[in-house]
């Protein structure tokens, strides 16, 4: 799977302002609504839906990168957004440092392969050292989109 | 309400279940309120998956496929985190 097939552009952060997790969250969460990704009326139950994932185990995987995500029914199709920050996200990370790059993603409940096909997408390029350091340097969304694009041409056809 | 349910996963990062991705197993199984035990799929000895000490002495290399089950309330939830945290390659190369 590839990572410009399901990434929602419009939602991409390059500059997130908050820095602690579940307002981190909300922002990314805000910018899908505001994307058109995701219901409003979703919001809310989207937000703590995520939070609650993460308090079962943070994913906050170390090396300053979090992959939050979501499985709900009522997503008909693979999304997924990057927020950045250059100050650091308080995000409870298992190696208790702050993240600087944040992929949300949101999933069909029905298509738990798919889910984790997307999820394999995304740590795929997270692993890649030099990929962390860019994004994290990114500061538009067309950087961001670019580095998605090269770590989509890097990526073993699965 | 008690259930068990389990996965195989295969250890995706080149070195394998060294002490880094063990403490960050350890730790996220820790959270669960289940019981996480963790066996290679060719050994039958069980180990917990809350002990980060155990969790080195499996000596999962890359390419070794691990099962992890859990027993408990929220037996669900905490194997799906595990696999989702072992398929991460626990963002190593």
């Amino acid at each position: 799977m590839k990572l410009l097939d399901i990434v929602v552009k419009d939602a991409i952060i390059p500059d997130l302002v908050a820095t602690e997790r579940d307002a981190a969250i909300a922002d990314i969460i805000d910018a899908l609504v505001n994307a058109g990704a995701l219901s409003p009326k979703l919001r809310d139950e989207f937000i703590k839906a995520v939070i609650k994932r993460e308090k079962r185990g943070s994913t906050g995987f170390g090396h300053g990168v979090a992959v939050p995500h979501v499985k709900h029914p009522a997503i008909s199709k693979m999304a997924i957004t990057v927020g950045i920050s250059h100050t650091g996200v308080e995000f409870n990370a298992l190696d208790k440092q702050p993240v600087y790059a944040i992929f949300l993603l949101l999933s069909p409940e029905d298509q738990p392969e798919e889910h984790l096909d997307a999820m394999e997408a995304v740590f795929g390029s997270l692993s890649q050292e030099t990929f962390r350091r860019f994004l994290r340097q990114a500061k538009t969304v067309d950087e961001i989109m670019t580095l998605l694009q090269e770590a989509d041409a890097k990526a073993p056809v699965r | 309400m008690s259930k068990t349910t389990s996965a195989v996963v295969t250890v995706a990062n080149k070195l394998g279940l060294h002490a880094r991705p063990a403490t960050l197993f350890a730790e996220t199984a820790s959270k669960a309120k289940s019981d996480i035990s963790v066996r290679r799929c060719d050994q039958e000895q069980l180990v917990d998956g809350k002990s980060v000490i155990q969790m080195m002495l499996l000596a999962a290399t890359v390419g070794t496929r691990i099962e992890i089950a859990a027993t408990g309330c929220d037996a669900h939830e905490a194997v799906s985190a595990l696999v989702e945290l072992v398929k991460s390659g626990f963002l190593e190369d």
